[in-house]
């Protein structure tokens, strides 16, 4: 029977979210402390042997990315933070518990990885729904202005960091970075090409440096604990703890903190409470609309990084969506099918055209249409021409749930 | 509040477009951006009216359209559709006598559908304006639409 390990969301639902005294009470802001005491490299060195990884869903050293971004474009005259609040995978929840019950903790994580980086402007884009979110880290911001840890001189040093909310209002690829950074300029959300990457040239043109919420509260803890503290925590090559969010046909959907490398079984039976009313699991899709669909084959695979990728699985942003025997995972594949075409910005011709025929045939599927197997074959085919030729990740995205549902449950598509 | 005087909130630069419509759009009672918010938002931002329509245009919180009092937006997105959010959708078109993406003919409500909300731990889930309600059913709505019918 495993636990959770709390790290992340140690003081979650324990702490007054709006009080930065009890943040602080609880060794809130020494982290920062320490790191304005050390020399920014030492803190890009200690990430990257942490070996923490981007919560945001692709994984990417955290340690790397600021080190690219704090050598981008020696002569640029400004450096920016920008802050992926924009969680809108479907099936994701855990950066909105963050936000709302521990504010401070991934604000603190932004500012040091600002002085890591040398930015002296931050972004938070939050998505616009999420109210609360926007509320609580508005307050978590003023009060750390009061306090000195925002502004100029950050408690007593050299360093000066500014920091303000942006709110999104209703795109999900507003969440892909470089289309994040149009957004934050003011423009629609289309995404920009890479190279040159966010590191180089991002945001107004300056080397920017961006990270998911989960990914900056693991900062503090790296900084005060340390490196070798840390990785006693999940694997070699994924060290630390990951929330998943667990939400379908179980007892007690929720985030769950947990080590990385736990099984999927272990997830549904000894933290989510088990399978709902007792019903049998019949799959699970991984990582919301742009992940897999895995079966019960799956129940007792390591969920790491790695693991899954080798498995033709993904992680993602932490996503565990749970069906039961008697739920279609025909009408969920046709679900996430139907979200990309909602998404989908336009700007591209494989996206665009792809992602309403996918829905398409998926409709045609149960038309009665006798030559099953050779649809699915062609939706497939047509889902790689789109990875391969889309103009970004979206358009590359479709391929995952639906060659994963065609690999598993092919006779009930 | 007047338009002008939202938007000498903010400093007038494009990267402020999205809080200048979001506050214009809340302050409309029918949560809409007019044609008239539009070109004042381009006049203030020195953007073009085109690049501005572009922007109003794709984010799907704004609308270009008149709204009710009310806005519903029922997250039909995968673990609703688990937990049964289609039952919740047919309830509430049968309550509001409209369809998705319409009005009330009383002008209190639209019904919107979006995609997850973020709130998936109490599915199904749906927001009016602000405020969220989760683990819905046909017997909930029908309290929560009532507290609304009420103000
Ligand atoms: C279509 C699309 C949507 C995305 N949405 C999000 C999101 O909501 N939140 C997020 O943190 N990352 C999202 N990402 C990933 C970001 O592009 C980027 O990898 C992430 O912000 C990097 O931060 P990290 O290294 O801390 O994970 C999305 C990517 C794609 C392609
Ligand atoms: S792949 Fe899709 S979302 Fe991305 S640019 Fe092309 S049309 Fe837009
Ligand atoms: S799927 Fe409906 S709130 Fe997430």
């Amino acid at each position: 029977m495993i636990q959770e390990t709390r790290v992340i969301l140690k003081n979650a639902g324990q702490n007054n979210p709006e009080s930065i005294e009890d943040y602080m009470a609880a060794g809130g802001y020494e982290a920062l402390r320490k790191a304005l005491s050390i020399k920014p490299a030492g803190i890009i060195d200690e990430l990257l042997e942490a070996g923490l990884r981007g919560r945001g869903g692709a994984g990417f050293s955290t340690g790397m990315k600021q080190q690219f971004t704090s050598k981008g474009c020696q002569d640029c005259p400004q450096r920016y933070v920008v802050v992926n609040a924009d969680e809108g995978e479907p099936g994701t929840f855990k950066d909105r518990v963050i936000m709302e019950e521990d504010p401070h903790l991934y604000l603190e994580g932004t500012i040091i990885a600002a002085y890591a980086i040398q930015a002296t402007k931050g972004y938070i884009y939050i998505r616009g729904e999420y109210t609360d979110s926007i509320y609580k880290t508005q307050k978590a911001i003023n009060d750390a202005y009061e306090k000195g840890f925002l502004g100029e001189s950050i408690m007593g040093s050299e360093f000066d960091f500014d920091v303000e909310i942006k709110p999104g209002a209703g795109s999900y690829l507003c969440g892909e970075e470089l289309t994040m950074l149009e957004s934050l300029e003011g423009k629609r959300g289309n995404p920009r090409i890479k190279p040159p990457f966010p590191a180089e040239k991002g945001l107004f043109g300056m080397p920017t440096l961006v990270n998911n919420v989960e990914t900056l509260a693991n900062i503090p803890v790296i900084i005060s604990r340390g490196k070798d503290w840390y990785r006693q925590y999940g694997t070699e090559r994924s060290p630390g703890t990951k929330i998943f969010s667990i939400s379908g046909q179980v007892n007690k959907p929720g985030n769950y903190e947990v080590e990385l490398g736990v099984t999927l079984r272990q997830l549904i039976d000894d933290l989510a409470g088990g399978m709902k009313d007792g019903k049998t699991f019949k799959a699970a899709l991984l990582g919301g609309a742009a992940g897999t669909f895995v079966d019960a084959g799956m129940l007792d695979e390591k969920m790491t990084y790695d693991n899954l990728r080798e498995k033709d699985a993904t992680l993602g942003s932490g996503a565990v969506i749970v069906l039961a025997e008697g739920d279609s995972v025909y009408d969920i594949l046709q679900n996430c099918l139907r979200f990309f075409r909602h998404e989908s910005c336009g700007k591209c011709v494989p996206c665009r055209v792809g992602t309403s025929l996918l829905v398409r045939k998926g409709v045609e599927l149960r038309n009665g249409n006798p030559g099953k197997m050779l649809m699915l074959q062609e939706m497939e085919k047509e889902a790689e021409l789109m990875a391969q030729t889309s103009l970004c990740p979206l358009g590359q995205s479709p391929i995952l749930p639906l060659k994963s549902a065609i690999r598993y449950f092919a006779k009930e598509l | 509040m007047s338009n002008q005087a939202i938007l000498n909130q903010f400093a007038p630069e494009q990267h402020n477009i999205l809080e200048v419509l979001h506050a214009i759009q809340d302050n409309h009672p029918q949560n809409y951006l007019t044609k008239d918010a539009l070109e004042e938002t381009a006049r203030y931002l020195g953007m073009t009216k085109s690049t501005v329509y572009g922007v109003a245009g794709y984010y799907t919180m704004f609308s270009l359209k008149p709204r009710g009092k009310h806005v519903i937006r029922v997250c039909v997105s995968p673990v609703c559709e688990i937990m049964k959010v289609n039952d919740v959708l047919l309830h509430l078109e049968k309550e509001l006598g409209v369809g998705q993406g319409e009005t009330t003919p009383c002008g209190l409500f639209t019904l919107e559908v979006s995609e997850c909300l973020g709130q998936c731990q109490e599915a199904p889930s749906m927001m009016i304006n602000e405020q969220v309600y989760n683990k819905l059913n046909a017997e909930k709505i029908s309290e929560i639409l009532n507290t609304y019918r009420a103000e």
